[in-house]
């Protein structure tokens, strides 16, 4: 009998790996292996100066070139097409300063781009119809739900319609670099990347007709990475499972999918009718491709936006409500992403042959390289969105950069996970979010009129596994993990980096006119109080996120888009227990259909302001058990649960379940 | 080229034709890159796409079959085809028969495709201990079929093909070890560029029909609820 360190019995085979990776990690940490002679002299290092392990940064992943023989200099001169490797990137990934793979772009000189909210349409031809209709070519698994539980209230053909088309399109990111030819959604105004921004509100269903009219994707015109077939998810939306956006339904051109939208709180056809619980209201969503085995692909290419939900107290008013700022002049999506580009033409790359995670070296908001916005010295409300593939970000409120003096640490106010309000705003001197998470932040400019600051990443993160060993915030208890990366920056490098030394991404200059500012102080306001979690749950289900020989699983098993794996009764609670036995590796979970809120993680009750709200997706840490409470309610039909590190899920992390008036017993699935 | 070696040409041929890019040539940062003369410029973003990919990930190394026939990995294996990769090797107890077995029942169901509109490649991680006969061996053992090919190949190019295709650990401890070597299979569509990878250990149903799909993207899905 073999135990791993949560009790639970393991293979004699997974032991003897877990034994083997500790003492590996021991040896190499004693040895205190740091320098590339050590690595050289190990056979930890090839003779060209790649190390035996592959190069985490994506898009760099390099064919084991011709170089010089010798093991002494860790930075490489070369520059990235001397000629010395016949692919972009350099020779050394994971040594700071020396993991430019892209061409140089002047940061700053281009303004945010704020996307325009979506344009409604009068009326769809064909006419939507409760079932799918396949005849006029959509692709739909399954009736709608909501006219069908209240024909009135959720008419088949809602007052608010949206006619999305996917196209490809060309778009620029940098004046450095060439036209980017992306995909976007075009809503009848002209396609862009990220999407047109929804304005959503309870009480008002919509639908949104989602038409492929992307390439042909049997032609030979693909641009290196992404599949011309979609399915695309609202993420975070209390949604029926037929227009949820399921990764196992998809279709090419010129096929569409008719999407509701009901825009209704849970709880309105079970604990709570007929209006729902208010307290699980929802604020900021986002909706992306979720098409299986090329989501990382298609949402890198550009398949996103933001879904903004608003109600009678989150009203996007400032004077009326909660008093937030107001939409959209004062309250601004940013979705932060990291690309790579080919060191010799500019162009966009993805690195199709990655197990692991990829990284980009270029920083966009709203599909600019470090854009800059002009502010008004007054509060703004700012929705922060990851959307992937793999980096996680720590954002800091930098100022005094290049200064007199070192750079400045500000706080700012935390109003939202996943974009849900939480209780009441904390001040806080940072915010971290991984793929697929949002934060709603409070930004008060009023005494930095005149100045410059930035938002900056300074997290430290080298490969896909996640940020780097030494996590003080939330780890310090780790044993240090041994990569590729740790080994050669040795394992104590810390996961945040000083202020000023980080990724200054976006520069917000307060040199807006002084304008009036109705909203009130953070210091004064109350949201929802937070959903009870004392049911006693029907069932406790556990979730092992786990890696056998490079495959990611859950529970030692394999997405199949042909098995749902347990049955969640309709209208019940239950608790899930995620372990991550990965060791080294944070995986962001995301479950569809409801949210979430944390009991405990290593049994210990939630201690950071981030993990106390409502969740859609939770950070599952090394060594780390999560439980969740859960009510799944309203809705039937299937959803999946999968890491929303886009390149596990699309390697297999996920598993589908569905909801049905009964239920099932697998503790396991 | 009796003088120089293959490594020596390859670096020579690879240095020619970027001279002329901005980053190289030390051109001021803002240099637009629509006025760059470079040879790639000559092709279609497509093309290049496909060529990059080609260079990156699909070394032209030399390589031979359980039948003991001398191939050039893209030239004769990848080029407008759709394949198939995955590791093995033979005296592997641990994973390797499970997904061996595991593949010998996808090229059961699909089964006249392969050969025909998929090739099944298979490569073995021991070339120093994998001959072409005992790789003969090993796929006589598990009933594979026309249209599925062993390779053996010199350990070095062996080497450098698995870290082209990905098959390789962010640990380097783990990456040493054979017998944790990674599991899963590649699939793709050489001139559409989808490519892809599933778990070598999933339903052999599941990884029939995505293979399918790399071959016929143009077909809709809907899972009944």
């Amino acid at each position: 009998m073999y135990f791993n360190v949560f009790g639970e019995k393991v293979s004699r085979r997974r032991y003897k790996e877990m034994c083997e990776a500790a003492k590996n990690r021991r040896e190499l940490i004693a040895a205190g292996l740091t320098s590339r002679r050590d690595l050289f002299k190990m056979g930890l290092l090839t003779a060209s100066g790649m190390l035996v392990a592959k190069s985490g940064l994506s898009a760099r992943a390099q064919i084991q070139s011709p170089g010089n023989v010798n093991g002494t200099a860790v930075k490489t001169d070369n520059p990235p097409s001397s000629g010395q490797n016949t692919s972009p990137g350099t020779n050394q990934n994971c040594v700071p300063g020396n993991q430019t793979a892209s061409p140089a772009t002047t940061p700053f000189v281009t303004p945010l781009t704020v996307m325009p909210l979506a344009k409604t349409v009068a009326s769809l031809t064909p006419t939507p119809t409760e079932d799918p209709n396949t005849a006029a070519g959509e692709v739909r698994a399954a009736p709608f739900q909501a006219p069908l539980i209240d024909a009135t209230r959720f008419p088949v053909v809602p007052g608010t319609l949206y006619q999305f088309n996917q196209r490809q399109f060309t778009t620029s990111f940098s004046p450095n670099l060439p036209a980017q030819t992306v995909w976007g959604f075009d809503d009848g105004t002209g396609t862009r990347s990220p999407g047109p921004t929804y304005k959503a509100v309870y009480g008002a269903p919509q639908l949104t007709r989602n038409i492929n009219s992307l390439p042909s994707i049997t032609q030979k015109n693909n641009t290196g990475f992404g599949m011309a077939s979609v399915s695309t998810h609202l993420h975070n939306a209390h949604n029926p499972s037929e227009s949820d956006g399921n990764p196992c339904d998809f279709y090419p051109a010129p096929h569409f999918c008719d999407q509701y939208y009901p825009n209704v709180l849970a709880g309105f056809n079970s604990t709570n009718p007929p209006n729902g619980d208010i307290n699980e209201s929802l604020a900021t969503l986002w909706y992306h491709d979720h098409r299986i085995d090329f989501t990382s692909q298609n949402t890198y290419k550009g398949l996103f936006g933001f879904y903004c939900l608003f109600n009678n107290l989150d009203t996007g008013d400032e004077t009326t409500g909660f008093r937030l700022p107001s939409f959209p002049q004062f309250d601004i999506p940013l979705a932060f992403t990291d690309k790579v580009f080919d060191p010799d033409t500019g162009e966009m790359v993805f690195d199709l042959f990655n197990l692991d995670g990829i990284l980009g070296d270029k920083f966009l908001v709203n599909g600019t390289i470090q854009p800059f916005f002009q502010v008004s010295p007054r509060r703004y409300r700012f929705r922060l969105l990851d959307p992937g593939p793999s980096r996680f970000y720590e954002f800091f409120l930098t100022g005094n950069v290049g200064g007199t003096g070192s750079p400045t640490t500000n706080p700012f106010f935390l109003i939202g996970t996943d974009g849900n309000l939480i209780p009441a705003p904390v001040q806080v001197q940072s915010v971290r979010i991984g793929p697929a998470e949002r934060v709603d932040v409070i930004i008060d400019f009023t005494n930095f009129a005149g100045q410059t600051l930035y938002l900056e990443n300074r997290l430290n993160q080298i490969n896909g596994q996640g940020p780097v060993a030494v996590d003080s915030q939330l780890f310090a208890q780790n044993e240090p993990v041994n990569t590729e990366c740790t080994t050669v920056l040795g394992p104590t490098t810390p996961a945040i980096k000083p202020a000023g030394a980080g990724d200054l991404i976006l520069q917000f200059r307060v040199t807006g006119p002084k304008v009036k500012d109705n909203s009130l102080s953070p210091t004064r306001q109350k949201f929802y109080s937070l959903p009870t979690t004392t049911d006693t749950p029907r069932i406790v289900r556990t979730f092992k996120f786990d890696r056998l020989n490079g495959q990611w699983s859950i529970n030692g098993q394999f997405m199949d888009c042909n098995t749902f794996r347990f049955t969640v009764q309709q209208n019940s609670s239950e608790h899930w227990l995620l372990t991550n036995l990965t060791g080294d590796w944070t995986h962001p979970v995301h479950i569809h259909l409801e949210e979430h809120q944390i009991l405990n993680r290593n049994r210990v009750a939630p201690t950071v302001p981030a993990d106390k709200g409502r969740k859609d997706v939770t950070q599952l840490h090394p060594n780390e058990r999560v439980e969740l409470f859960f009510r799944f309610r309203d809705w039937l039909g299937k959803y999946p649960i999968h890491c929303h590190n886009v390149v596990h899920e699309d390697h297999a992390m996920m598993a589908l379940w569905h909801v049905t008036p009964t239920g099932d017993n697998v503790q396991v699935p | 080229m009796p003088d120089i070696s293959r490594r020596k040409f390859v670096s020579l041929a690879a240095a020619a034709p970027l001279a002329a890019a901005p980053l190289a040539a030390g051109l001021p940062l803002g240099t637009a890159f629509g006025s760059t003369p470079a040879a790639p410029s000559a092709l279609t973003l497509s093309e290049r796409a496909r060529l990059r990919i080609q260079k990156q990930h699909l070394p032209n190394l030399p390589l031979i079959s359980h039948e003991g026939k001398r191939v050039l990995f893209y030239d004769d294996l990848i080029k407008n085809k759709s394949v198939t990769l995955n590791f093995f090797f033979a005296n592997c107890d641990e994973i390797c028969p499970l997904v061996t077995a595991n593949l010998a029942r996808v090229q059961k169901l699909l089964g006249d495709q392969v050969g025909r509109d998929i090739h099944m490649y298979s490569f073995t991680l021991k070339p120093e201990e994998d001959t072409v006969q005992v790789i003969r061996e090993y796929r006589k053992k598990y009933g594979a079929q026309p249209g599925w090919t062993f390779f053996t190949a010199k350990p070095q190019d062996m080497e450098t093909l698995r870290r082209a295709i990905g098959f390789s650990y962010p640990d380097p401890a783990i990456d040493k070890d054979k017998t944790q070597h990674i599991g899963n299979v590649r699939y793709g569509n050489e001139p559409l560029m989808l490519w892809s990878a599933c778990p070598g250990m999933a339903q052999a149903k599941w990884i029939a029909e995505t293979f399918e799909w790399m071959v016929h993207p143009e077909q809709p899905r809907v899972q009944p609820s």
